[in-house]
Order: C-alpha cells, then sequence, then structure tokens
C-alpha cells in the first residue's frame, strides 16, 4: 500500500516538475521568438525587460538565495554598468568602441566597489551589513543625482546607440529597398537591439548556472547553511563572501549595459532607484530563493504583472459594467491593490517561491 | 621527539570566568589522548581553541613548532588541525554526499573553482563517497543531512573530518548519543586511524571504557585546569580522579 502511495505520490512530483521545466521552456521560446510573437513596440519593451531583469535577479539570488547575503545594493552595480555606458555613448559619440570603454569602466568600478564594501563588512553580522548596502546605494543615487553634468541628474541622459541597433537600419532589404521581412519581423536595427539583449542575457544566465553548478556553488550554500562549520573545514567564508559579491556585481553591471544599450536612456528611475530593487526583492522571493530558475518565472511574472494587470482589469471592468460594486473594484486604478493581493495570495501558497515550492514537494515525496 | 602539537599557558576568560587556565601540555603524533574531566571542565572550550574557533586571552597554540595562535580556525584546517564536533554541526539542506564533498574539496583546494562543473571532477564524488562507505552511509548519500538519524549525523561528523586528511585529529565526544551497535563503527574508526601511528589523536569522551580501551594518555581538567596526565592506569587510580570526575557516576554526556 506504501510503496503504491510511493510511487502516486512520485509520478505527481514528476508532473510538477515538468510543469515546472515546461514553463520555464515556454518563457524561454516566448522570449527567444518576442519580435515575432509579439511585434507591437510595448511587448518588446516587456520582453527586452524580462530579459535583463532575469540576468538581475538571478545575479542577486546568488547573493540572497545562494549564499545569504542581504544586499541593497543591487540597483547600485545595475547602475553603475548602466551610467559607465550611457556617459561614454553620450560623450564619445554613439560607437561601439563607448560600449566597450564604458561598459569596461562600468564594470571595473563595480567590482572595485563590490571588493572593498565586501572586504570591509562581509565580516560583520548580516544586518549590518545590510545597512551598509543600503547607504553605499543611497549615496550612489545622491551623486548620480549632483553630478548632473556628468549623469544628467534626475533627468538622465539619452544618448544615441550604435547605427546598428538604430530602429531605421535596415538590415536586409528586398529588392525595392524595403526592410525584409522574416516570419512578419522587420529585419531593422530594433530587432538587432532585441536580440543583442537576448543573447547578452542568455550568455550571462549560463554563466551563473555554470557557478552554482561548481565546486564555489557548493561553498557557498555551505556558508549560508553554517558559516562556522565552512570555516572549519578550511573555507575563508570572508574572502568567498567577498568573491561572489563581486560576481554579482559585475553581472548586475553588465545587466546594466544591456539596459543603457537597449532603453537608449539611462536615469535614476530606470537603474538606480529604490523601487526597482524592491522589484529585484519580489522577484527573487516570487520565483524562489536559492533556485536560479526561479528568476526566470519571477521576472517574467511580476514584470507581466507590472504591464499588462492594468489592460487585464480594464477589459474585465468593461465586461462587468452591467453589474454591481465588481466594474469598480476592477478599475484599472486600482491594479497596485490587485497586484499587491497576488503577492501576499503567492507567498502564501508558495512560502519558498513557485520553483522552491514546487521542487521541494517533489523532493519531499 | 618533537611534538606534533603543544599548547602552552592556554587561558581564556569569559569575563570573571576562566573557563581554561594556564593549560600547558604537547601531543605526540601516534599518541591517542582522552581529555576527561567533569561537564564545564574546559573540554570543548580547549578544543574550540586549538582549532580555532576561539582565539586565547593568554598562551600560545603551535603545531609542530609552528606558532598558529593567531591562525583563523580555516588556515588552522588547512594546517592539519581537523575537528569534529560535539554537536552535530553539518550543512543540514544539503545532503549528505555534498556534505562530505565539501570536505573532499576543501582538502583538495578545489573550492574556488567557479568555471568547471563539480560533476567533471568525478574523483571528488569517488573520494566522498569512499568516506561515506567507510562510515556506512552510503545507502543514505541522497538524503539531505535533516533526514538523517542523530547517530548517523555524528557518522557524517566522522567523514567530514576523515575527509580532511589532518594530521591532528580532534574528536569531541564521538560517539555521544548513538546506540549501542552504531558506537563500535565510530571506535573502529579511530582505532584505525591510531594504528597508522603518525596521526595525533585528541579525544574529549565521557565514557570511561570507551578512554579506557582507546588511550595512550589520558588528561585530566577540572575547572579549566590541568590537574593530571599520564598513563591511563595510573590516572583511573589517582584519588583525585577518583574524587572529582569518577566520584560522579550521575554525570552523563551533555
Amino acid at each position: 500500500m506504501g510503496e503504491l502511495k510511493n510511487t502516486a505520490a512520485s509520478s505527481s512530483a514528476r508532473v510538477v516538475r515538468l510543469f515546472v521545466y515546461g514553463l520555464i521552456g515556454l518563457i524561454g521560446i516566448g522570449l527567444f521568438l518576442a519580435p515575432m510573437l509579439f511585434p507591437d513596440i510595448r511587448s518588446q519593451e516587456v520582453a527586452a525587460r524580462i530579459c535583463i531583469f532575469i540576468v538581475l535577479v538571478a545575479s542577486y539570488d546568488l547573493l540572497i538565495g545562494y549564499t545569504g547575503i542581504v544586499s541593497f545594493a543591487h540597483t547600485m552595480f545595475f547602475g553603475i554598468g548602466a551610467y559607465g555606458t550611457a556617459i561614454a555613448l553620450k560623450q564619445m559619440g554613439p560607437g561601439w568602441d563607448a560600449i566597450l570603454v564604458g561598459g569596461s569602466a562600468g564594470l571595473a568600478v563595480s567590482f572595485v566597489l563590490a571588493a572593498l564594501v565586501g572586504l570591509l563588512s562581509l565580516r560583520v553580522k548580516a544586518i549590518f551589513f545590510a545597512m551598509v548596502t543600503l547607504a553605499a546605494a543611497s549615496v550612489m543615487a545622491v551623486m548620480a543625482s549632483q553630478f548632473s553634468d556628468f549623469t544628467g541628474g534626475e533627468d538622465g541622459i539619452i544618448y544615441k546607440t550604435p547605427r546598428l541597433f538604430s530602429s531605421a537600419t535596415k538590415l536586409l532589404t528586398d529588392e525595392n529597398g524595403k526592410v525584409l521581412r522574416i516570419f512578419g519581423v522587420k529585419a531593422n536595427g530594433k530587432t538587432a537591439a532585441y536580440y543583442f539583449v537576448f543573447f547578452g542575457s542568455l550568455v550571462l544566465y549560463f554563466v551563473m548556472l555554470r557557478i552554482v553548478a561548481s565546486p564555489l556553488g557548493t561553498v557557498l550554500k555551505a556558508i549560508r547553511e553554517n558559516e562556522m562549520r565552512a570555516e572549519a573545514l578550511g573555507y575563508k567564508v570572508v574572502l568567498y563572501r567577498t568573491a561572489i559579491f563581486c560576481i554579482a556585481a559585475v553581472i548586475a553591471a553588465c545587466a546594466g549595459i544591456l539596459r543603457a544599450i537597449w532603453l537608449k536612456y539611462t536615469g535614476p528611475e530606470t537603474t538606480l532607484s529604490f523601487a526597482i530593487m524592491i522589484d529585484i526583492l519580489l522577484m527573487v522571493v516570487i520565483g524562489g530563493m536559492g533556485t536560479l530558475y526561479g528568476a526566470i518565472i519571477g521576472a517574467t511574472l511580476m514584470s507581466l504583472g507590472q504591464f499588462y494587470l492594468k489592460d487585464l482589469m480594464q477589459a474585465a471592468s468593461e465586461a462587468t459594467a452591467g453589474l454591481p460594486l465588481i466594474p469598480d473594484l476592477l478599475d484599472p486604478d486600482r491594479w497596485l491593490l490587485w497586484l499587491g493581493l497576488v503577492f501576499v495570495l503567492l507567498v502564501y501558497f508558495f512560502p519558498a517561491g513557485i520553483v522552491g515550492t514546487l521542487t521541494r514537494k517533489e523532493a519531499n515525496a | 621527539m618533537s611534538a606534533s602539537l603543544r599548547v602552552e599557558d592556554l587561558t581564556i576568560r569569559f569575563g570573571g570566568h576562566v573557563a581554561v587556565d594556564a593549560v600547558s601540555c604537547a601531543f605526540q603524533a601516534g599518541e591517542l589522548t582522552a581529555i576527561v574531566g567533569p561537564n564545564g571542565a574546559g573540554k570543548t572550550t580547549c578544543f574550540n581553541l586549538i582549532s580555532g574557533q576561539l582565539r586565547p586571552t593568554d598562551g600560545h597554540v603551535f603545531k609542530a613548532e609552528r606558532e598558529i595562535t593567531n591562525l583563523s580556525a580555516s588556515a588552522r584546517a588547512k594546517a592539519g588541525i581537523g575537528r569534529a564536533f560535539q554537536l552535530t554541526n553539518l550543512f543540514p539542506k544539503l545532503s549528505v554526499l555534498e556534505n562530505v564533498r565539501l570536505a573532499v574539496q576543501a582538502q583538495q583546494g578545489l573550492g574556488p573553482v567557479f568555471f568547471r562543473r563539480t560533476s567533471a571532477y568525478r574523483n571528488l564524488r569517488d573520494a566522498a563517497f569512499n568516506y561515506l562507505q567507510t562510515t556506512r552511509l552510503d545507502a543514505k548519500a541522497a538524503l539531505p543531512v535533516t533526514a538523517l538519524s542523530h547517530g548517523d549525523q555524528r557518522k557524517l561528523e566522522i567523514a567530514l573530518l576523515l575527509a580532511l586528511k589532518p594530521d591532528i585529529f580532534m574528536f569531541d565526544e564521538p560517539t555521544a548519543g548513538m546506540s549501542v551497535d552504531e558506537a563500535p563503527v565510530i571506535l573502529e574508526l579511530i582505532e584505525e586511524i591510531r594504528r597508522d601511528r603518525s596521526k595525533t589523536i585528541l579525544l574529549v569522551e565521557h565514557k570511561m571504557d570507551v578512554v579506557r580501551s582507546l588511550a595512550d594518555r589520558i588528561i585530566v581538567l577540572h575547572n579549566g585546569a590541568l590537574v593530571a596526565d599520564g598513563k591511563p592506569d595510573a590516572i583511573i587510580a589517582l584519588p583525585l580522579v577518583r574524587d572529582i570526575y569518577l566520584g560522579m557516576p550521575a554525570e552523563k554526556a551533555s
């Protein structure tokens, strides 16, 4: 009897696991084919944002989920990457050399800053470290708005990216000199920019998958589980923490570079703001801490919610127009309330995040 | 013969309380020293001072004449001081195999490798699995530590220590809380390390029969101070020892 139950449990676990991986595969394919499936501009914005945030969220999960480091400075590194690229593109003109110089500068600054913050403060208790990162992030945000000659202050910087990414660029043309359409996708610069973002994010994501599957990945989990014992095995915990803090910072800065190239605008609101930090945190929690697959689901769900919940409510509100009260409740102006409600329900039903909870149930079966 | 491990005037105070009081002692390779004493005598604190979890208020620790008093716990582990803990002190959510693999990986210096899959190192897994076989945990390799019984967790603790391949082995009540049929496995393992005659073994143990059968030498701690040091028979015969230690049969392993 018990055996029978076990097989049933493990087969249902297999279904759940299949569902999770299927969903992730679907998101991956959806993002890859986004220009074909969702050709309108808004959808492309959403797709690019999802790509970039998957990287950003996954790199944050390396800290909070894998190693147990709570940092509020992740948007700072994201911003440094973006601002480095943006300033170089503004000052040097729209060329690949500017991206190379500005991007590398952003990565270098992120790395050095992360190493300094890490070595100076990763030996203190988690809560103090969180405070230090909060302070550093605030200082950076203030600096970005004060050095307005370089950063454009609160307005941010608008600039041009290399010609390849300009919407007017025709990558392929037909015999009439018009932009060629492949499966309905215009082979223009916008599409090129999207695939630059997509493949850039893909590479970064695979790098992170490799890191968590490496010997270092296990050490990080060991530090999260039992810092004192990791030290007793001969692992210098401070150095490992600093190392992953630097790696995560550099990856966040890479995501910043992608964001700067995609948006052709960099400002406090798009990179440095605390609202983004909260988004990242929510995405990690929704997807599941300590699983990089969670980042895909968290970033996708949250971004879709932020962009489309309003539309959905608009439609629902109109469809229920004849009924009392319901149309008012579903008024698109109340979308944040519903988004909040969805979060509460998600956290209630998936306490370890969607991927975390589903795969954990599978492990218990 | 020079000592493989030596402590000199080792002292630690917590506020006004002197937990370890000017303990001086040398340990030789090939020797199993049992450290006994009533609860609160400072045995585990002494261990913490030697393996680096605590820093002494006063005194020095030498490993083969090299002063290691100021080294961190991780540096001491690398220097060959291996420690198994009294209270189970593992990585609870990781699998049994991963726990041991972490120790093997530390011993081989592979921790910082971040761009090769762990699975590419077959020898890591094989070595870890070997230690699990030695400690009879191989059938439970894939389980998370939280799924293990207390006795099995103690065995895993020993497996981790073996995987570090230290020259100083420190066992803190290795058989406490183990069932009657589990304890011999561990004692046999300790006996095996001792037969090698190149390792130094320190053993904190409450069970006098275990001490008597394994130890080459016994050290008695009382109120943080070293009060007796010698061959097992001589020590057990001392009236002082009978008074402070054996005279308290109610004393149970904590």
